[in-house]
């Protein structure tokens, strides 16, 4: 399994692209299917075919146009605020996606299978959110002290998951699966209390951040896009550097690769994997403060969204390169953005959207079944 | 059946590991493929078993061209090859192992054990392999393990069959049997080819012996040829091939080991009461048959086995009870004992694993940032010096041949500031020409006053290279004698007969 896995996390960023487009092919297929109009045509297709074609045609297109201009450049809006809007859109959903898959890809590069983003997110999220809601501070400290809590509690989350593999020998995949559902129902918990609960409020929510605490808005009260965009991208150089350039990262992919020869060189095995888990689980905790402190503002059991499931299939589709989960993370905020656009306008589900999803991690997780769709040779070192 | 490659070319990138080929296997005859490390041997044998697409030239079977898309078709077509690592699954019975891979052509599609258990039975005691087919394969010593593997060729019915440097890791013991089971299968009618670094058993098998040098076939030598010039054919120059050394000089006993007992997971002991001292100048070697704890005792000096008592001292600091990192940090060169796990990443540069175990100072860190460019220079000079080739320092590990792989681990362990090297078999896998040179670099070592400890299984080695040999046995050290103690004296040692 660690084999096959390896495979993916350093797998050909071309069969990346490739899987994305056979999903959409796939998409577009259903699409097309689940069209009334093309069912129509259908009952008559060998009398008139070519009403059929167009009506699929016109499905796809309209579906994937109407994605477009939900995702990133609305051409028939009528000011400019509302043409730019989806791009912006799209950047926002990506910002926490793209952190979190950040988080994903160091642990992967270092042969850890992290799966407990959600549950790094919503510590995260608790932490920042307890420090931006409930603590009151002068302007200029209180959103650098919430930003650390936040990044300070998804690295304890992780690390702790780290703590159980490096002592224990637990698998760490069943590990960060259980903190997640801890995570989440700590949430739940003390979302009814009074540590993190609005007082006077029957539903599990929490006050509203204070303005002190918030990540600012980069384009003015129209759009929804905030500073959080700069720190992810700020986030994507520091990993690509700490993967490429620095010494803790050297050892980190040393581990990842051959954790024998690793411990054979001297590399301590335990505090490295600790390390890891913590490096991982701050940058999906920094996720989490872009949901509490940029745009949510409010804590609640949704904090963490599918956000933790969608950074593990941006980090493979990125194959754990940080700029490859850069693209792949806008890819997935522009999908989440067009989903939208796309059931208003043309009616169709936004469960394509999942479809589609799903469909890349399937490409991805089943590189032979793409190579011989696209008659891609595999690779001849392969052979050794 | 015959095999004749011809025109053979494979390239990878720029460079072109096999040069236009020709090779032709006779049945009844064992062929020796020579020549340096790197030279393309292991490059034309994965040719031959389909698991690399020639770039050009044909392969033929009695006469007839045949095409490979996979070792599958090799294996059909007759080929069978026993690999350096074993493709065995260690929690299956031998016969389990065997059926694998061939169950639905031979035995049908429900798993016929009973059947594979004959069979097993029926060619083990053809050729006297001695194997039970019910023995969990993990628990075989690595002979017999390839005994498997070579049952499994047979099973399909192979009539030629490849040995790719299949006595690197075997005792000299398994390495005599192995030999006589070669023979066996060649009177048989089999067709063999036979690649191995070390001119005895070139001298003891060959009928044939062809020599390779940079991808191309150089030559054909008689198998009466003397080692001498059977060594210089093989890298292109007249080789030494004994170790060139003044005596020792030895000075203070810098490295001690004393009352030293360990024990495994399952509670026995492996390690019993071990007791010696090597002085500055000195090379200590460690001989005896492979598993009788040699393993577990440099395991124990860098600190990475478990249970332990007793004392190893380093320049009058205790080495027990550090980690490995501060047992490297006061010194210690180490030369793990299986490259490809322990001492290699193999998804690394030759660059990257020159500095594995440096990763955290300088001249390779400063602050956190690694200094790329010193890497680089370093690498270069490195692969220079020990005559690592590849396509240059960015090649992967594990594009490089066996040999040069070990190049890399001792160019990285030899360029420590030492205090004390340890070094299993350093020579493993390596061509005439540069265990000549490791040797001399490993006397140099001596020379300038650190202690070496060298782990040998070849008598030969231990004899030449050792100033003092220590014989190991079930965990104990039967006794420390003088590296010109003969022969039969140190046989006897390593069956436990204290001289
Ligand atoms: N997958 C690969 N990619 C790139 N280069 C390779 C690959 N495999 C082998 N080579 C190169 O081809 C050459 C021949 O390698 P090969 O393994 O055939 O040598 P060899 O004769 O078996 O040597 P040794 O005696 O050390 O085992 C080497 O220079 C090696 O670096
Ligand atoms: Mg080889």
């Amino acid at each position: 399994m660690k084999k096959a896995f390896r495979e993916i996390v350093n797998g050909n960023i071309w069969l990346s692209f490739l899987a994305v487009v056979a999903s959409f092919i796939v998409g577009g297929i259903l699409i097309a299917f689940s069209s009334e109009t093309v069912q129509t045509t259908a009952t008559y297709l060998t009398a008139r075919p070519t009403d059929f074609i167009s009506a699929v045609w016109n499905a796809v297109f309209g579906a994937y146009d109407a994605m477009f201009r939900g995702a990133v450049f609305n051409y028939k809006a009528d000011n400019l605020t509302f043409m730019i809007r989806p791009i912006t859109e799209t950047l926002a959903y990506a910002t926490p996606i793209v952190m979190s898959g950040l988080g994903l890809a160091v642990a992967f590069k270092s042969g850890l299978f992290n799966i407990g983003a959600a549950g790094q997110i919503v510590f995260g999220a608790m932490f920042a959110g307890w420090v931006a809601i409930f603590v009151d501070l002068p302007g200029y400290i209180h959103f650098p002290i919430a930003l650390l809590a936040g990044i300070l509690g998804g690295a304890l989350w992780g690390a702790l998951a780290g703590f159980l593999k490096a002592a224990t020998g637990a698998n760490e995949v069943i590990v960060t699966i259980m903190f997640n559902y801890i995570a989440i129902l700590l949430l739940g918990y003390l979302l009814k209390t009074p540590v993190l609960k609005a007082p006077g409020s029957v539903n599990p929510i929490s006050p509203p951040v204070h303005d002190s605490a918030k990540y600012a808005l980069l384009m003015g009260d129209q759009f929804r896009v905030h500073a959080g965009l700069i720190a992810m991208l700020i986030a994507v150089v520091f990993v690509w550097w700490l993967l490429n350039r620095s010494s803790i990262g050297f050892q980190f992919r040393a581990l990842g690769h051959n954790p024998n020869a690793a411990k054979v060189a001297g590399i301590n095995i335990g505090a490295t994997t600790v390390l890891v888990m913590a490096v991982s689980g701050a940058l999906s905790g920094l996720a989490g403060t872009s949901q509490i402190m940029g745009t949510e503002k409010f804590l609640t059991l949704g904090v963490a969204a599918s956000f933790g499931f969608d950074a593990i299939t941006v980090a493979l589709l990125g194959r754990s390169n940080p700029w490859g989960v850069l693209m792949a993370g806008i890819l997935f905020g522009g999908l989440r953005a067009g989903a939208v656009t796309m059931q208003a306008n043309q009616g169709v589900p936004i469960d394509i959207v999942l479809v589609v999803q799903s469909m890349i991690v399937l490409f991805i997780a089943a590189p032979p079944l793409v190579r011989s769709m696209f008659r891609i040779k595999p690779q001849k070192e392969d052979a050794k | 059946m015959k095999l004749e490659l011809r025109g053979i070319t494979k390239r990878f990138g720029t460079m072109t590991a096999n040069d236009h080929v020709n090779l032709i296997a006779e049945p009844g005859q064992i062929h020796c493929l020579v020549g340096e490390n790197g030279a393309g041997k292991s490059t034309l044998m994965n040719v031959i078993f389909g698991l690399y697409q020639a770039d050009g030239g044909e392969i033929l079977i009695d006469d007839k061209l045949v095409k490979f898309s996979g070792p599958g078709d090799a294996m059909a077509a007759g080929i069978g090859m026993v690999h350096q690592h074993f493709m065995l699954i260690p929690v299956f019975t031998v016969a389990e192992n065997v059926i694998l891979g061939h169950e639905p052509t031979k035995f049908g599609t429900v798993l016929d054990i009973k059947k594979a258990r004959e069979r097993v039975l029926d060619i083990s005691k053809r050729f006297g392999f001695e194997v039970d087919p019910d023995a969990l394969v993990g628990d075989l010593p690595v002979g017999v393990q390839q005994r498997v593997e070579i049952i499994k060729a047979l099973m399909s019915d192979a009539q030629i069959l490849i040995f790719d440097e299949p006595t690197a890791v075997l005792t000299p013991q398994e390495t005599d049997e192995l030999m006589v089971i070669m023979k066996q299968l060649r009177d048989e009618g089999k067709s063999i080819v036979f690649i191995t670094h070390k001119l005895r058993e070139v001298k003891e098998v060959a009928d044939k012996i062809t020599v390779i040098r940079l991808g191309k076939v150089v030559g054909e030598a008689k198998p009466t040829a003397s080692a001498n010039e059977l060594a210089s054919m093989m890298v292109g120059r007249e080789v030494d091939l004994d170790v060139n050394k003044a005596a020792a000089k030895p000075g203070k006993p810098l490295f001690k080991v004393a009352g030293l007992s360990a024990w495994d997971h399952a509670g026995s002991k492996v390690l019993d009461d071990i007791n010696f001292e090597i002085h500055e100048g000195e090379i200590l070697v460690i001989a005896g048959v492979q598993g009788n704890g040699q393993t577990e005792l440099t395991e124990a000096i860098i600190g990475m086995h478990g249970k332990t008592i007793g004392s190893i001292e380093l320049d009058g600091r205790e080495l027990i009870g550090k980690n490995v990192k501060q047992v490297l940090d006061l010194g210690v060169g180490f030369v793990p004992e299986d490259r490809t796990e322990d001492g290699l990443v193999a998804d690394f540069t030759i660059a990257e694993n020159l500095m594995l175990d440096r990763s955290d100072r300088k001249p390779f860190v400063k602050g956190l940032n690694l200094q790329l460019d010193f890497l680089k220079k370093f690498a270069a000079e490195k692969i220079a010096e020990y005559d690592v080739r590849a396509q240059g320092i960015e090649s992967k590990a594990s594009q490089l041949s066996g040999g040069n792989q070990q190049k890399v681990v001792l160019a990285r362990e030899l360029s420590r500031e030492l205090r004390l090297l340890v070094a299993s078999q350093p020579t493993r896998g390596l061509d005439v020409g540069s265990i000549e040179f490791v040797h001399e670099k490993i006397v140099a070592t001596r020379d300038s006053g650190i202690p070496v400890l060298i782990v040998a299984t070849e008598l030969d080695e231990a004899a030449q290279l050792g100033d003092r040999i220590a014989v190991m046995y079930r965990g104990k050290i039967v006794g420390i004698v003088p590296s010109d103690t003969p022969r039969a004296t140190l046989g006897q040692m390593m069956a436990g007969i204290s001289a």
